[in-house]
């Protein structure tokens, strides 16, 4: 095997396409009854739309099924969604939701199986061995970042040093002490990192960090470059999002040419975001995934709000798994602040519960020092107005405290004159974000 | 007994206070008293006009965000220790000051500082048992 390109699961990563789509044709077929038996949600979404689970008898007919929203994950909170009894569920992760309930999503054991055996491929095709020591700085939790590539560091047999987010200093001591040689964080703390090398005058090169594997918030070309240039590794791409499992859905492999898709696990397609119509093979539109092989929480093409573009040509590293391209942005408002979601209408809703009205707000995503902000401007009207400073400054805090403990991230609040927010056509521009302009 | 004031939402950045007082100045309402409580992001701008009404109008007209709140306008002798024996009333009456700010012209001899109580009727009848004087709404807007 060429040094360069190491690869898991070469019978499942570079099989041919006829017998992949075979082995996805039956797979889907599985999870279609699975929850036409197990889950009341697609049970009743199948009757109003009038699919019978025997009507599937090519990859085609996917366009037939009804799609999964994030709605649909909200009405059955928090199990309704399962499509297996929890005494059969060994984990649960979830990720915040669109009106502060967060979405549970749970795992049996051979989801977790699955799960770790698609970190492993994406971490071996970004060049992780078992010779590395593999540094996690995602925060360790309910998000499904840090234990996903703590179990793949563990099955490829890489040491794991399960650092957990923040405190940059210590992370630094240990890269140096520890002789760190795989980073895993979110893009924006990659440079953070880089930014207190930098100040403490400490020579990238003189760590043992190689490659780093970064995820959890969408990023640019240039981000990578300024992540390889400034902490001397090869940088790659991976994507998931927790409805579907989590990371492991896709990565890059060494070529950087889009991240290969599990397609023998997921069933991928692109579609108007609008139409909500199949588009053909190359378009850019609206990412929608559908589970193979879970068992606790399939998913029946989950609309993921991505906006990206899928490659089907074989790739030069010798796997025959499509690839997506980073992903260009969001069909809804959905934020990746810190690699918390953050939806404006989670903000909406603590706003009304303060005072019972409804300001005009705005949200101000920016990058300090590379790390995200966030400010929320609100319009100050006659209910939200005091006359002494002490309950003004009341309802500032108060809002402050309630958005964190919503959003999981924390915001503040600016007050802002009537009508000094923008319109357009009557309809206030929710969300600048500062960090894509 | 009481004076009307008028508080205004401001944005802390150049030009707002000019742009107030210009509006006010258009509208031939006449500032009698002012006070700014502010903070990095914004501050309260809170006035004595001779026409409350016009002004809030005026205000809201373009888009500001205004409220009414009353005040009361008290002499204080205009000499050393002067605010300290009005202050000192109110302290062992348990009255809370809000906020307060001086008025420029004089009453007599006297200086006149505007109170923002928490609760005004008690400060008041506080105030004219301990034989404070306090200055009529009316009177205040036309010194």
């Amino acid at each position: 095997m060429d040094e360069q390109f190491r690869i898991w699961n070469s019978p499942a990563e570079c099989q041919p396409r006829e017998q992949l789509e075979a082995l996805q044709l039956e797979r889907l077929k599985q999870t279609v009854r699975l929850v036409a038996d197990q889950v009341p949600c697609y049970q009743k979404k199948f009757a109003t739309s009038g699919f019978q689970p025997g009507d599937l008898t090519s990859l085609d007919d996917i366009r037939y099924l009804p799609f999964t929203t994030k709605e649909d994950l909200r009405l059955n909170y928090p199990y309704g969604m399962f499509a297996v009894p929890l005494r059969d569920v060994v984990r649960i992760h979830s990720s915040s939701g669109t009106t502060g309930k967060p979405t549970v999503v749970g795992y049996t054991k051979q989801d977790i199986n699955t799960w770790t055996e698609l970190v492993a491929r994406f971490m071996t095709a970004a060049g992780v061995t078992r010779e590395d020591i593999v540094h996690i700085a995602f925060g360790y939790g309910l998000f499904t970042g840090a234990f996903g590539l703590h179990y793949g560091s563990e099955a490829i047999g890489a040491s794991v040093i399960p650092i957990s987010g923040g405190n940059t200093d210590k992370q630094i001591m240990i890269m140096q002490d520890y002789r760190s040689s795989a980073l895993v964080c979110t893009p924006s703390y990659g440079l953070t990192i880089a930014d207190r090398l930098e100040k403490q005058g400490i020579d990238p090169s003189s760590l043992a960090l190689r490659v780093g594997l970064f995820g959890a918030e969408p990023w640019s070309e240039q981000m990578r470059t300024e992540l390889e240039e400034r902490l001397g590794i090869v940088a790659t791409d991976n994507y998931g999002l927790s409805e579907i499992m989590g990371p492991g859905v896709a990565g890059d492999c060494l070529l950087k040419c889009g991240m290969h898709l599990a397609e023998d696990h997921f069933l991928v397609e692109i579609i108007d975001p609008d139409t909500g119509a199949v588009l053909p093979k190359g378009s850019r539109g609206e990412l929608v995934i559908t589970s193979l092989t879970k068992q606790a929480f399939p998913m029946i093409r989950y609309r993921t709000r991505d906006i990206t573009r899928i490659h089907y040509e074989p790739c030069a590293c010798g796997r025959t798994l499509a690839r997506m391209e980073k992903t260009s942005g969001r069909t809804d408002d959905m934020l990746i602040i810190k690699g918390v979601n953050v939806f404006p209408t989670q903000i909406e809703e603590v706003l009304l519960q303060i005072e019972g009205c409804q300001p005009h707000y705005q949200l101000v995503v920016d990058r300090v020092n590379n790390l995200d902000t966030l400010e929320v401007q609100v319009e100050v009207n006659e209910h939200i107005f005091f006359d002494e400073m002490k309950r003004q400054r009341h309802f500032v805090n108060t809002a402050e405290k309630r958005l964190a403990t919503v959003l999981g991230v924390s915001a503040k609040v600016k007050l802002v004159e009537p009508s000094s927010i923008l319109r357009h056509e009557g309809k206030a521009c929710r969300v600048i974000d500062r960090r894509v302009q | 007994m009481k004076v009307e004031q008028i508080s205004i939402f401001i944005e802390n950045k150049s030009g707002r206070l000019a742009e107030v007082s210009g509006i006010l100045g258009e509208a031939g309402v006449n500032i009698r008293a002012l006070s700014l409580a502010d903070t990095s992001d914004f501050g309260i701008l809170r006035l004595i006009v001779d026409d409350s009404e016009k002004a809030l109008q005026v205000l809201r007209d373009h888009h500001f965000t205004v409220s009414k709140t009353e005040v009361i306008g008290v002499e204080v002798p205009d000499q050393p220790g002067g605010l300290s024996s009005i202050l000192k009333i109110l302290d062992q009456n348990q009255i809370n000051v809000e906020y307060m700010y001086a008025f420029v012209e004089r009453s007599g001899s006297n200086a006149v500082i505007i109170f923002r109580f928490d609760d005004v009727d008690q400060a008041i009848s506080v105030l004219l048992k301990n034989h404070v004087t306090i200055l009529a709404g009316k009177k205040i807007t036309s010194i």
